[in-house]
C-alpha cells in the first residue's frame, strides 16, 4: 500500500481510525521537520554556499540603497526638547575602556585622492564654518536616540582639502582601532557633519573626542568616533562591523 | 471518506491552482525565514520585557539574522506580488474569498472553536477561512511596508510618518508579526485537525466525496 511513502499497512482499520493514524503521523512528521529546521538553523547559516548567497544579497542591497539614496532628501530634525537624555553610549567595547586623546598633540591625517593632504590641528578644524543639527541616531540593533551635534559640513571639509569628489569611497581610521567607510554621495550630503560638539559642548570622550562623523542618513555604526585619519579611495575599504557581516551601505 | 484508497470510481477534483500552490510554499519558506531571523533582530534591542529563545531564531547573531532578513524580504515581496497580481487578474480572489459576510465569519469561527466546523468540499473556503486568508494577505502587506519604513526611515520618511515615524513603524512591524504568527498557528492547527487538506496543497486535487 502506497501512502506518502510510508511502509505501513492500514488494512483492517476503520475509516476514523485511519484518520486518527494519519493525523498522528502528520503531526509527528511536521514536528520532526520543524525540529530539523530549527536545529540546522545555525549549521545552515555557516554553510559556505549559503554564506555566499547571503553576502551576495547584502552587496545587492548596497546597490539598491545607493539607488534609493536621494542626495537632496534630509533626515527629519527635531526641537531641543526631543533630545534623548542621557544619550546612550555605544561602541564595540565598554564605556570604561573609552580611549583618551590628547588635544595638543592630536593631528587629523589625510590620505588617498586628496590634493592637499597636510595634517590638521584641532584649532584649525574648529576655525572652519560650523553648523549643528538635532537628528535621530538609529542603531543597527533597533534602538534609536535623538541628539544634537555640531561641526563642519563634511562636504565643505572635503572641498577644502581638495578631495576627489568623483571617487567612490571615503574611509575612516580611529584612535580606538575602529574603522569604517561610506559612499561619496553620502559624504557630500548636506547633513553629513564632521562633528566636534555634542549638545553645544566639546565632544566628550564617550561620544568620540576629538571628532566623529555624524551621518543621519546612515545607521549608527557608520558614524565613526575618535577619527584620526580620513582617506579618499576607489578601492572598497570595508569596515570593522561590515567585514563581519553587517551591511556596508546601511542607509536609513 | 472512503477507507479503500484504490477505489477507481472515485473522481479527482481540482482544489488549488498551480500558481497558488507554488506561491503558498515559497511564501511559507519566506515567512519562516523572516520570522525566525526577525526574532533574532528583535532580541538585539527588545521592544518589550521579553526575548525570544535563541534556539527558535535564525542567523546565529545579529549580523547573520539581518543578512537572512534582508535576503528573504525580496523572496517574500516578489512572491507576494506574483500571488496578488495572479489573484486579481485570474479572478481567484473574487471566486474564492468573496462574498465575505461578517456574520458568517463569526458563525464559522465559533463553530471552528467548538470543533464543529464542517469542511466537506475542500474547493470552497468557509467564511472563517476567507477571513483568515484575506487577513494574512493584508497583514503581510502591512509587514512589508512597515519593514520598508524601518529599513529606510529617511529615504522613505513619508511612509514612516504614516506609522508615527521610525519607532512607530517598529511597533507596527512587531504587532503585525504577532498577528500573523497567530493566524499561522491557527492555520497549522486546522491542517492537523483536517489532514486531508495537506496533500491538496501539494497535488492540487482531492477525491470527490461519494
Amino acid at each position: 500500500m502506497k501512502r506518502r511513502g510510508m511502509d505501513l499497512s492500514l488494512a483492517g482499520y476503520s475509516a476514523p481510525q485511519i484518520q486518527k493514524i494519519e493525523r498522528r503521523l502528520f503531526l509527528k512528521q511536521g514536528l520532526s521537520l520543524g525540529a530539523l529546521a530549527l536545529l540546522s538553523g545555525c549549521a545552515l547559516t555557516e554553510d559556505e554556499s549559503v554564506q555566499r548567497v547571503l553576502w551576495g544579497m547584502s552587496r545587492w542591497n548596497d546597490g539598491v540603497q545607493a539607488w534609493l539614496f536621494d542626495p537632496n532628501k534630509v533626515a527629519p530634525e527635531y526641537p531641543e526638547t526631543a533630545v534623548t537624555k542621557p544619550f546612550p553610549f555605544n561602541a564595540y567595547y565598554r564605556e570604561a575602556e573609552v580611549r583618551e586623546v590628547d588635544p595638543n598633540s592630536y593631528r587629523l591625517e589625510l590620505a588617498g585622492l586628496i590634493s592637499d593632504a597636510k595634517p590638521w590641528t584641532l584649532p584649525e578644524l574648529y576655525a572652519l564654518p560650523q553648523t549643528s543639527q538635532i537628528t535621530r541616531h538609529i542603531c543597527v540593533e533597533g534602538w534609536s536616540a535623538i541628539g544634537k551635534w555640531g561641526g563642519v559640513r563634511f562636504r565643505t571639509f572635503l572641498e577644502r582639502i581638495g578631495a576627489d569628489l568623483g571617487a567612490k569611497y571615503v574611509g575612516f581610521r580611529c584612535t580606538d582601532d575602529y574603522y569604517t567607510s561610506i559612499d561619496m554621495a553620502t559624504a557630500l550630503h548636506p547633513q553629513t557633519l564632521l562633528a566636534f560638539n555634542y549638545a553645544d559642548q566639546i565632544l566628550p570622550p564617550k561620544y568620540g573626542f576629538p571628532m566623529k562623523l555624524r551621518v543621519p542618513t546612515k545607521l549608527g555604526f557608520k558614524n565613526p568616533k575618535h577619527i584620526r585619519a580620513i582617506f579618499v579611495t576607489n578601492a572598497y575599504p570595508g569596515g570593522y562591523w561590515e567585514d563581519q557581516g553587517y551591511n556596508w551601505f546601511s542607509g536609513s | 471518506m472512503k477507507a479503500v484508497p484504490h477505489d477507481r470510481s472515485a473522481e479527482w477534483i481540482r482544489i488549488h491552482p498551480l500558481a497558488v500552490r507554488i506561491t503558498h510554499w515559497i511564501n511559507a519558506l519566506a515567512v519562516l525565514i523572516m520570522v525566525a531571523s526577525g526574532w533574532r533582530i528583535y532580541n538585539a534591542s527588545p521592544l518589550f520585557d521579553f526575548t525570544i529563545p535563541d534556539e527558535l531564531t535564525l542567523g546565529g547573531w545579529l549580523a547573520g539574522a539581518l543578512q537572512w532578513h534582508f535576503a528573504a524580504m525580496w523572496l517574500l515581496a516578489a512572491n507576494g506580488l506574483v500571488y496578488v497580481v495572479y489573484g486579481i487578474v485570474s479572478g481567484h480572489f473574487r471566486r474564492k474569498f468573496f462574498p465575505i459576510r461578517p456574520r458568517a465569519v463569526l458563525h464559522d469561527v465559533l463553530d471552528a472553536l467548538r470543533g464543529k466546523l464542517a469542511h466537506e468540499d475542500l474547493s470552497v473556503y468557509n467564511a472563517a477561512q476567507r477571513a483568515a486568508y484575506l487577513a494574512v494577505i493584508v497583514v503581510l502587506i502591512v509587514l512589508v511596508f512597515s519593514g520598508l519604513a524601518i529599513w529606510q526611515p529617511v529615504q522613505l520618511q513619508e511612509l514612516a510618518a504614516l506609522m508615527g515615524g521610525y519607532e512607530g513603524a517598529r511597533l507596527v512591524h512587531f504587532f503585525a508579526m504577532a498577528f500573523m504568527v497567530l493566524i499561522v498557528v491557527a492555520h497549522v492547527l486546522m491542517v492537523i485537525l483536517v489532514p486531508r487538506t495537506f496533500p491538496t496543497m501539494i497535488s492540487g486535487r482531492a477525491r470527490r466525496k461519494s
